[in-house]
Order: C-alpha cells, then sequence, then structure tokens
C-alpha cells in the first residue's frame, strides 16, 4: 500500500499560485449578470460562456504546471487568506484529484455553457440562467479545490443553491418550485452529517485543514469509535448530495430544471460530490475493511441497483436517466468504497460519466428541442432519420454506457466490477447484475426515442438542433468513446492520481484483462438485457399510454416508494408535530398561563376587554414563566 | 477621558430635539434631519471604530463622570470589541430603518381595505427613533452598571410608543405585552443590581471594579438569577419568549428590526458581559440548564416558525431560534462559541434586519402579513424576491452568507469546548445542529409560497422595489456576503474581549489553534 504524498506549501507562484482565478472567473461572470440584470440581457450568455471557458483554461494550465512538478510534489496547498482567525484559511489545493475534477468541471461545463446558447434561445431570462450556472461552476470549483473542510463546506452548499436556483428556474411552475425545495431540504439532512462529521474531526485532530490532517493521521493512524462517527457521517453527507439511498428522492424530482442544468449539475458534476468527499477523505475510510468502508460500497450497491430499477419503469427519458445517473453514482460509490485499489476506478468512471451522461442529456435536451417539449418517450419513436446527429451522438452515449467492449464505460465501469467481485464478491455480482439491467433500460430508451414508428402528438416537426447544440453533443461522444481506454489502460489514471489518494499495492495492481469472469458475465447479462428490450420496445410496437403493468413495475415506477416513505416517516409526523408545537406555543406556554392568571384574577372575558386586564394577566403570566425558569435554575444548578 | 461616547449620544439626543421641535406639517423635513443625524452618528462611529486598538487595554474611549455621588453612581462609559461591535451594529441600522420606514408613519392600508392611523404624528416617530439610537448606544457603551440598568428600561420607552402608535391593528395588545414582561425583568435586575452594590460595599457601581467582588457562591448565584432572567425575557429565551412574536408581528417592519437586531441583543450582550463575570461559578454552575433552555428555544422556535402563517411572526419565531445559538454559545463557553455567539449578535442583526424589511416591504403592497395572500411574486417583483431569497437564505445560515460563520463557530465551539467535560455540550452541539434542515423548511417553504407557484390576482399589480428601497436593502446584502468571507475585521476586534472573558470566568480552556496544529 502506498500513502498518499505530503501536501507543500506552494511560495513559487506561477499558475498554481493563481489558480485562484479558476474560481474568481465564473464568480465575476455571476456578480455582473445579477447586478446588471436585464441590462446584460444581449449579451449576458456569452459573457457567461466567455467566463467558464476562461476558468477552463486556467484549468489547463494548471494542469500543466502540476504535471510538470516530480510526483511527490504535486500536492499545493495555496494559502489564500484568513478566514476566522487562528482556526480556519481560506486556500486550495492543487493536487491530481482536485485538478481532475477540475478539468471536468470547467471542460464538461464549458460545452454545457455553449450548448444552452441555443437551447435557452427563447427564454427572456436567458442571462439570468447563465448568470445560476456561473455561480454554480465557481461553486463547485471551491467544493474540490479547497484546502479544508470549511472551504469544501462553503462551495458545497454553494452548489446546494445554484442547484435550488436552477431546478426551480421556471419557478412559476409549482412543480419547479417544490421539487427545487425539496432538493435544498433533503440535501440539508446530509449537510447535518458533513457538518457533525467536522465537529468531530476538529474535537479528535484539532484541524480541519487536508495537510494538517494528514500529517496527523500519518504521525498514528486513527481508529476507534470517532473515526467510524466521521466516516458515517460524512457518507451521510455524500448520500445527501450524490443522492444514494437513502436520500436519493430529490433527484428525480430535480428534472424539472432545464435539461443543460440536469446535464451538468444532475449528472456530470454536482452529484458526484459525494464520491469525492469519500475519496478525498479516503483516511477516515481505512483500512477497506472497516465498518464505514463496507458501509459506502453497501449504498452504492444498493443504489446502483434501486437507480437500475427505476430506470426500467420511467417513459419519461429525463427521469430515465436521471435513474440512471443514481445507479452509474452508485458504481463509483461502490469503487469508492473498496479503498486504494477501487479509487482510480471510482474516478475514472465518474469522468467517463460525465461525459456520456452528459452527452445523452444533451441529446435528450435536443430530442425535446425538436419535440416541443414533448419529455414522454411514448410519443417519440422513429426520431434517427430526422434527427442524425443526436441520434449518433447519443447511441455512441448509450453504448458507452451499457459498457460496449472497447468503449469509455466498458473500461471504467468493468474496472469497478472486476475489484469489487475480488474484494466484496456479493456486492461485485449485484453490481454484474446491474450492469445487465442497465443494458435493458438504456436500450428501451434508445428504442423507444430513435426507432420504431412515429408515436409523436400531431403538432410535433422534429428537426436536427443548431450547431451550437450540435457541437457539444459531438465532443462529448468523442470523449465518451476514448476516455476511458486512456485512462485505464496501463493505469494511466492510478498513477496519476497515486499521491492524492493512494495506490494498491503492486500485488494488487489490476490488469486489464478482457476474457476474465466476471467481465464476461457482464457483457452476457448485457446482451440479454439489450435482446430483452428489443423484444419489448424494438420489434414490438410501443403503446402510446403505459399498461398498468405489474406491482414491480408500479414499484418502479413510483421510484420505489421512497416519496411514500419520506412522506409517512417524515412530512406527516413532521406536519403534526408542527401544528402541536404552534397550538402548544399560542394555548400553552402563552394560554396556558394567561387562562391561569385570568382564572385566579377573576372571569377571563371581562378581564379581556379592558386594558388593566391586560395589565393585570400578563403580570401573572410573566411571573409564572419567570419562576418557571427561576425554578429551574435553582433546581437543576444546585445539584 | 475621551469625549467620542458623549458626543456618539448627545448627536442623536440633539437630533431628536430638534425634530420634535419642528413645527407642524414639516413631515419631510423631519425625516430628512433624522436621516442626517443618524448618518452622522454612523461616520462618528466608524471614525470611533478605526481608531480601537485591538492589542489595547480591554475598555477604550472610557469617559466617567460623577452622577449621583451619594451612591456611587456615575455616568461612566466606554466600549470593549464586542460592545463596539454592537455599537456599530446599531450606527448601521438606524438609518437604514429610517430609509424603509419613511412612510411607516403615515398610516398603512391594511389588506381589507381600512386605514390604519398612527395615533402620533410623524415626527414624534423619527424623533423617537433617534432616541432610541441615544439609548442603544448608550445601553452596550456603559460601563457602570447603574447606567446600564437605566439605558436598559429606559429603552423601553421609545419602543413601547413606536409599536403602541404606529404598529398594526393589534398595536396596543403587543406593545403593553412587551412593556409588562421587559418592566418585570427589569424589576428584578434592579433588585439585583442593589444587592450586588450593597453586598460588594464598594460603594461604586462601575463594571471593572465589581469584577470578582463576589465571592460568596449563594450570593453568586441569586445574583446571577436576577441578571439572566432580565436577559432571558430580553433575548427571549424559551419559555419567557411569547411577547416578542407579537411585539414583532405589529410593529411597523423598520421598529421591528431594531427590537430584533439591536434590542434583544442587549440580553445576550449582557449575559456575556454581567452574568458571566460577575458570577462565574454561578454561571458554571448553571450553564447545563442554561445549555439546555437555549438548545429548546433552537428546536423549538424553529419548528414553531415552521408553522406559522404570518411572515412577521415567522421571522420572530425563527429569532427566538437563533437567540438559542448565540445563548448556547456564551455559556459553552469556549473561545471560539463566545466569538461566534458575539459575531452571531451582528451577523443576525444583519440577515434578520434584511429580511423583516424584505418582507416589510411585501407587505406594505399588499396591506396582509399572511403568507397565503401571496404567491408568485417573483414572477411580477424580480427585484424584491431577489433579496428577500438572499435575506432568507442569510435566515438559513448558508454558507458564504455571514450567519453562517457565527452559527458553524458556535456549534462547533459548543461541540470542541472543554469547559464542563466533553459529553454533555457535544450533544447539544449535535442537536442544535438539527436546525440547519429545519431552516431551510422554514424559509424555503415561506419563499415557495409568497414568491414562487403561479402568480396570484392580488399580486399582479405589484411595483418592484424602488430606488429609496434598494437602497435600503441593497447594503445589508453587501454586508452579509463581505463579512461571510471576510469575517476577521470583527473577530479581530471581538475575539481579545471573549479571551478577556474567559479570564475572569476562571475557565480554562484554550483556543483550537493552540491545542492543535497551525495553519
Amino acid at each position: 500500500m502506498e500513502s498518499p504524498a505530503e501536501i507543500v506549501q506552494h511560495t513559487a507562484g506561477g499558475m498554481i499560485g493563481a489558480s485562484w482565478l479558476m474560481i474568481a472567473f465564473p464568480l465575476l461572470g455571476a456578480a455582473i449578470l445579477l447586478i446588471l440584470g436585464r441590462m446584460t440581457n444581449r449579451w449576458g450568455h456569452l459573457l457567461g460562456v466567455a467566463m467558464s471557458l476562461a476558468s477552463f483554461v486556467v484549468a489547463v494550465l494548471t494542469f500543466l504546471e502540476l504535471i510538470g512538478l516530480p510526483a511527490d510534489q504535486r500536492r499545493q496547498a495555496v494559502r489564500l487568506y484568513e478566514f476566522i482567525p487562528g482556526m480556519v484559511d481560506m486556500g486550495l489545493l492543487i493536487d491530481p484529484l482536485s485538478i481532475s475534477f477540475a478539468l471536468l468541471i470547467t471542460g464538461v461545463g464549458s460545452l454545457i455553457h455553449i450548448y444552452s446558447i441555443g437551447y435557452m434561445a427563447h427564454d427572456p431570462e436567458r442571462r439570468r440562467f447563465f448568470s445560476y450556472l456561473n455561480l454554480f461552476v465557481a461553486a463547485m470549483l471551491l467544493l474540490v479545490l479547497a484546502h479544508n473542510y470549511v472551504g469544501l463546506f462553503i462551495g458545497w452548499e454553494g452548489v446546494g443553491l445554484a442547484s435550488y436556483l436552477l431546478i426551480g428556474f421556471w419557478q412559476f411552475k409549482p412543480s419547479a418550485a417544490v421539487a427545487a425545495k425539496k432538493a435544498f431540504i433533503v440535501n440539508r439532512v446530509g449537510d447535518f452529517g458533513l457538518l457533525v462529521g467536522m465537529f468531530i474531526i476538529l474535537a479528535t485532530f484539532h484541524t480541519l485543514t487536508f495537510s494538517d490532517l494528514g500529517a496527523q493521521i500519518a504521525k498514528s493512524p486513527p481508529s476507534g469509535g470517532a473515526i467510524t462517527a466521521i466516516g458515517l457521517l460524512l457518507l451521510l453527507g455524500a448520500c445527501g448530495k450524490s443522492a444514494q439511498l437513502p436520500l436519493q428522492s430529490w433527484l428525480l424530482d430535480a428534472m424539472e430544471g432545464p435539461t443543460p442544468v440536469s446535464a451538468l449539475i444532475h449528472a456530470a458534476t454536482m452529484v458526484t460530490a459525494g464520491v469525492y468527499l469519500v475519496v478525498r477523505s479516503g483516511a477516515f475510510f481505512f483500512p477497506p475493511d472497516s465498518a464505514q468502508a463496507l458501509a459506502v460500497s453497501i449504498v452504492g450497491a444498493a443504489t446502483l441497483l434501486a437507480g437500475a430499477i427505476i430506470g426500467c419503469a420511467k417513459d419519461d427519458i429525463k427521469k430515465g436517466l436521471a435513474g440512471s445517473t443514481m445507479s452509474q453514482i452508485g458504481y463509483m460509490m461502490l469503487g469508492a468504497g473498496l479503498g486504494p485499489v477501487g479509487y482510480a476506478f471510482a474516478i475514472g468512471h465518474l469522468i467517463t460519466h460525465g461525459f456520456f451522461k452528459a452527452d445523452m442529456f444533451l441529446g435528450a435536451g435536443s430530442v425535446m428541442h425538436a419535440m416541443n417539449d414533448e419529455v414522454d418517450m411514448r410519443k417519440y419513436g422513429g426520431l434517427r432519420k430526422f434527427m442524425p446527429l443526436t441520434f449518433v451522438t447519443f447511441f455512441v452515449g448509450y453504448l458507452a454506457i451499457i459498457g460496449f467492449p472497447l468503449l469509455s464505460g466498458y473500461f471504467t465501469k468493468d474496472g469497478i466490477i472486476e475489484t469489487a467481485v475480488h474484494h466484496q464478491p456479493i456486492l461485485g455480482w449485484l453490481a454484474v447484475l446491474g450492469a445487465g439491467i442497465t443494458g435493458f433500460y438504456m436500450s428501451r430508451m434508445v428504442f423507444m426515442t430513435f426507432f420504431g414508428e412515429k408515436r409523436w402528438e400531431k403538432d410535433a416537426h422534429p428537426h436536427e438542433s443548431p450547431a451550437v447544440m450540435t457541437w457539444p453533443l459531438i465532443l462529448l461522444s468523442i470523449g465518451a468513446v476514448f476516455l476511458g481506454g486512456y485512462l485505464i489502460l496501463s493505469n494511466r489514471l492510478m498513477d496519476f492520481l497515486a499521491p492524492a489518494v493512494g495506490a494498491p499495492p503492486l500485488s494488487e495492481r489490476p490488469e486489464f484483462d478482457p476474457f476474465s469472469t466476471a467481465g464476461l458475465a457482464t457483457l452476457a447479462l448485457v446482451a440479454v438485457g439489450a435482446g430483452f428490450a428489443w423484444v419489448r420496445y424494438g420489434r414490438a410496437e410501443v403503446p402510446a399510454v403505459a399498461p398498468r403493468g405489474s406491482f414491480l413495475t408500479t414499484f418502479a415506477r413510483r421510484d420505489l416508494f421512497g416519496d411514500a416513505l419520506n412522506e409517512s416517516l417524515f412530512m406527516r409526523p413532521g406536519q403534526w408535530l408542527t401544528r402541536f408545537a404552534v397550538y402548544f406555543d399560542n394555548r400553552g406556554v402563552d394560554g396556558l398561563v394567561n387562562g391561569l392568571a385570568a382564572g385566579i384574577g377573576g372571569t377571563s372575558g371581562r378581564l379581556r376587554r379592558i386594558q388593566t386586564g391586560f395589565a393585570r394577566t400578563y403580570a401573572l403570566s410573566i411571573l409564572f414563566g419567570a419562576a418557571l425558569l427561576a425554578g429551574a435554575l435553582l433546581l437543576v444548578g444546585n445539584i | 477621558m475621551s469625549p467620542w461616547l458623549p458626543i456618539l449620544m448627545a448627536v442623536p439626543v440633539l437630533g431628536a430635539i430638534v425634530v420634535a421641535l419642528l413645527p407642524k406639517g414639516s413631515d419631510k423635513l423631519a425625516k430628512q434631519v433624522t436621516l442626517l443625524v443618524s448618518l452622522v452618528v454612523l461616520v462618528l462611529t466608524l471614525v470611533v471604530a478605526v481608531q480601537f486598538k485591538t492589542g489595547g487595554p480591554r475598555f477604550q474611549f472610557q469617559a466617567v463622570y460623577d452622577w449621583i455621588p451619594s451612591f456611587g453612581v456615575k455616568f461612566g462609559v466606554g466600549v470593549d470589541g464586542i460592545a463596539l461591535v454592537l455599537i456599530a451594529l446599531s450606527a448601521v441600522l438606524v438609518p437604514i430603518v429610517i430609509l424603509a420606514s419613511w412612510h411607516d408613519a403615515d398610516g398603512t392600508q391594511s389588506a381589507d381595505g381600512t386605514l390604519i392611523t398612527p395615533k402620533r404624528s410623524v415626527k414624534t416617530y423619527f424623533s423617537l427613533l433617534l432616541v432610541l439610537e441615544a439609548m442603544m448606544i448608550g445601553v452596550f457603551a456603559a460601563t457602570d452598571i447603574f447606567l446600564f440598568y437605566v439605558f436598559f428600561e429606559a429603552m423601553l420607552i421609545p419602543m413601547y410608543f413606536m409599536i403602541g402608535s404606529y404598529g398594526g391593528a393589534q398595536r396596543s395588545y403587543a406593545a403593553v405585552k412587551f412593556l409588562l414582561y421587559s418592566l418585570f425583568g427589569g424589576l428584578l435586575m434592579l433588585v439585583a443590581v442593589i444587592a450586588l452594590y450593597v453586598v460588594a460595599g464598594k460603594n461604586t457601581f462601575m463594571f471593572p471594579e465589581l469584577v470578582g467582588a463576589i465571592q460568596d457562591p449563594a450570593t453568586q448565584k441569586w445574583l446571577f438569577a436576577g441578571f439572566f432572567i432580565a436577559f432571558a425575557i430580553k433575548a427571549p429565551l424559551w419559555p419567557v419568549h411569547t411577547w416578542l412574536p407579537d411585539a414583532a408581528a405589529q410593529a411597523p417592519a423598520g421598529a421591528a428590526v431594531l427590537l430584533v437586531g439591536v434590542l434583544d441583543k442587549v440580553g445576550t450582550f449582557g449575559m456575556l458581559r454581567f452574568c458571566l463575570e460577575l458570577f462565574p461559578d454561578a454561571a458554571k454552575a448553571f450553564t447545563m440548564p442554561i445549555v439546555v433552555l437555549a438548545v429548546i428555544s433552537i428546536i423549538y422556535g424553529a419548528i414553531v416558525a415552521i408553522g406559522q402563517t404570518d411572515m412577521k411572526r415567522l421571522i420572530a419565531y425563527t429569532s427566538i431560534s437563533h437567540f438559542g445559538f448565540i445563548v448556547m454559545g456564551v455559556f459553552a463557553m469556549s473561545q471560539v462559541s463566545q466569538s461566534g455567539a458575539a459575531l452571531y449578535m451582528v451577523n443576525h442583526g444583519f440577515a434578520t434586519g434584511a429580511l423583516f424589511l424584505a418582507a416589510g416591504f411585501l407587505i406594505a403592497r399588499r396591506g396582509s402579513p399572511h403568507i397565503a395572500d401571496y404567491g408568485g411574486v417573483q414572477k411580477v417583483t424580480p427585484l424584491l424576491a431577489g433579496f428577500f431569497l438572499i435575506a432568507g437564505l442569510a435566515g438559513l445560515s448558508l454558507p458564504g452568507l455571514s450567519s453562517f460563520v457565527s452559527e458553524f463557530m458556535v456549534m462547533i465551539g459548543t461541540y470542541t469546548s472543554t469547559a464542563f467535560g466533553s459529553g454533555a455540550l457535544a450533544v447539544a452541539a449535535i442537536v442544535s445542529a438539527l436546525a440547519v434542515i429545519l431552516a431551510a423548511v422554514y424559509i424555503l417553504w415561506m419563499v415557495q409560497r409568497t414568491m414562487n407557484g403561479p402568480t396570484a390576482e392580488s399580486v399582479k399589480a405589484f411595483k418592484d422595489l424602488n430606488v429609496r428601497e434598494i437602497v435600503v436593502l441593497a447594503p445589508l446584502v453587501a454586508l452579509i456576503i463581505g463579512f461571510g468571507f471576510f469575517p476577521k475585521p470583527l473577530l479581530d476586534v471581538i475575539n481579545p474581549t471573549v479571551t478577556q472573558t474567559l479570564v475572569n470566568v476562571k475557565v480554562d480552556n484554550p483556543a483550537i489553534a493552540e491545542k492543535g496544529a497551525g495553519q
């Protein structure tokens, strides 16, 4: 086992020293667009794109400077300023892990910015959309670049805010407003975990900064209850942000946002922040057979199946993709729970997924754009002839996600499955099963959308999208083809990430084996799934109205009853509690003492009407409250 | 002897007299003069603030004059770091409130079309505001405990008239309730102040000389209780909180800002300075029950806030939750938790101030505080909705906004406090962190019901914020965001005072930076 390299304080300036510009550009863009408002209507979108591209350029230059350093020097902490004096500094950590994310965020982010020029062209509030996108990019970069948990948390909540604003971008639709609020509140449940996790980290290690934590942990490897608690609490945070069980319910509703948002935030970047958190906090999930690490893998395996099952039953193309996103992040979590041997595959899958899922979401957006914003796949059909570019790029993304040999997903997902089968066989074989289901639901989506007969509404006139939308699709699909092989073959990504996250010992170093049992089983199951989908949705006619289906179908359509569960467990009891508390406050704390006072003072009706009645009533009620307070103080304080 | 603090108090008093003496019918002039005076006070306060030496003696700009020599009562003023930032908070909020209340004393249209006419004149309202400003500065600047008590009680009078004469339909009910609760607390404090004077036997009320004067634990406990109950009513802490929602809901929005933003802080300020430093043993003995009451306030206030149907009452209940955090931070007795609590007092003033004012602007357009009377406002008035949202996000302590820094410091400072063994305080911190979830519910649900969804018929004719209203809200938002990323200027001023407090309380609770690795 090779430990992560030590973090060094960066003093040399250069591009790494100026890496804060990565965050500053999009933040400035957001500020300008929000403050100037309608004045930027004409050029706001261009500014948004320019700021995102500028950030991408900074990221690339920083990356180039970083790989110019020797491997053991590739963890550079850049101190920016004193935030909470004596306790927390603002600063960035530029290392292989953070820069990988930064490249993904700014790269895919810029493509989605460009795409949005076309997609949002008819929206009168387009510049506001771009201001939120810029705000998102800035916050997401702070999340991954911050050199301590406090900075990470500020970014973490910042992306939550951007997500809230963008899900609710069309807030005049009640469904969008509710979905936005739900996403924020469910995420806050996870944030509670992250927050308390930080309490315990600070109490145990007296620091929240990654470099100091690394040093402390290197000195005396942590163990015991505190570490388990930290790990589980961070996992709770990760579950919220990454829509993992049991905090998954918000992601499907989040599809209320404009489609570029679904692609950028709810597929490619923000929802993977939980995986980042686990990998960045690897020391708390060590050793890989610890309870908290196992919990990560179990959550991942459970969610990858749950998301896949949900994906099977959705007729709404975006919700189908959302279920798929849940499922794919489940794979990443499964990998991240396996320790250094799984990190490279988890991050690798995160990166390739960022490409092929963004590709498919934007493709879905292109289809919706052509079909009057229709999302029901039962009303699509035969679109491949009318939107060839969208079809080809979507199909490439599809092949990548089901793990078609030699495409991106084949390498990264297979890596997770192989490693899991080796280290956690039960979870690993569940992941194989999940791959088969993926083969089914993704094929179903492709067949229903692009193949078969037209089932369009009468006024649909599908057409290919403009170049500003198709070029991002082409570039993303190129990534969906080649990136996986490049990252995984000869362990390129693993070696690159090693200084940041550690690496498995040489004996456990994975080698790509196309003919392993698990790999072949996966391919076979995917083929079965795809074939089954062909029988049901390719060859056979797709009914325009969804059939009622079995209990299992209902179960999947209703998101495995997640909302029903939340409603009966939290929302309704919460409402009762709130109502009781309000009643208690009016009648109990205030009213009881008032009533008591009135009872002592005479008939309450007469007293209420006259001013002096007020005085006496309240004098008595205050006395009662104060006596209660004094009694409590003296009673408990004297023991 | 420094003249600065007496000047700071004299300017608004003189301004108030001038405004009161203006001839009838010169309402506009009265408003302009009031605004000008408050801006002068703001500038003077900033002049004082930049001269404050963070490494210097605890009390600076001291001035002590004899007042009632036979009892050793002095007109003694001086500021430490915490008093300074609270005076600055008052000086910032007053001009904003004046501008925000420009038409509040002219009478308001209620939802059913009836006009609620004020009982007193426009110029009286504005001269009351200036009187209140002088007293707010005085109460934080007083170093003589008797003087503090006088300001503590006298502050009630302008606020009583502002609620009772210019408030909503239930104003006299709310004003009387407010007055009686406060007077009762004040009475207990008066007894404690006199007893302190007698028992200490030093023939003085000067705070610095009385620190450490009471040694007997039993005496400390009784005196502590007298002060604490007065401050708990003021803050307010559960279960003596029920006056606040009524007062805040009935007060004009500007008065509500000063009531919740500044006046209530006198309670938490008093706990930190007087309860802790004068009666350290009692404070330590009472810590646990008080922390329990604080945690109840945090959770209870948040839950009751969720259930409110009236915006102003909702905001008042969120404040009860927030005051719980401040009290918890004060009594957790660690450097981080107390600095966080002191910072919370300032940040809460900005955040709740912005929220009350934004809600006030919304209410002024419809005449109704009921959430159900609105819907889809964002489509009609995007600016108002935007400011409302930012203020709301500050209310839920979103990281990146100032209130997060203080709430985070209070919670993590409480969790890591070693003052009383770690267990109970750690549990308190974890339970209080649940408010993070509840806060999202009460704020975002209110935003959803008022701002989002289809536009209600009744709001279609709303006009967006005018220039005056933007000028009111923009500085608050700038402060909220600015201190959200750069809280250091405030903390540098606050920290030495907290360190001194902990020395006087004799709590050995080293700062985190000293325990662990620095940065």
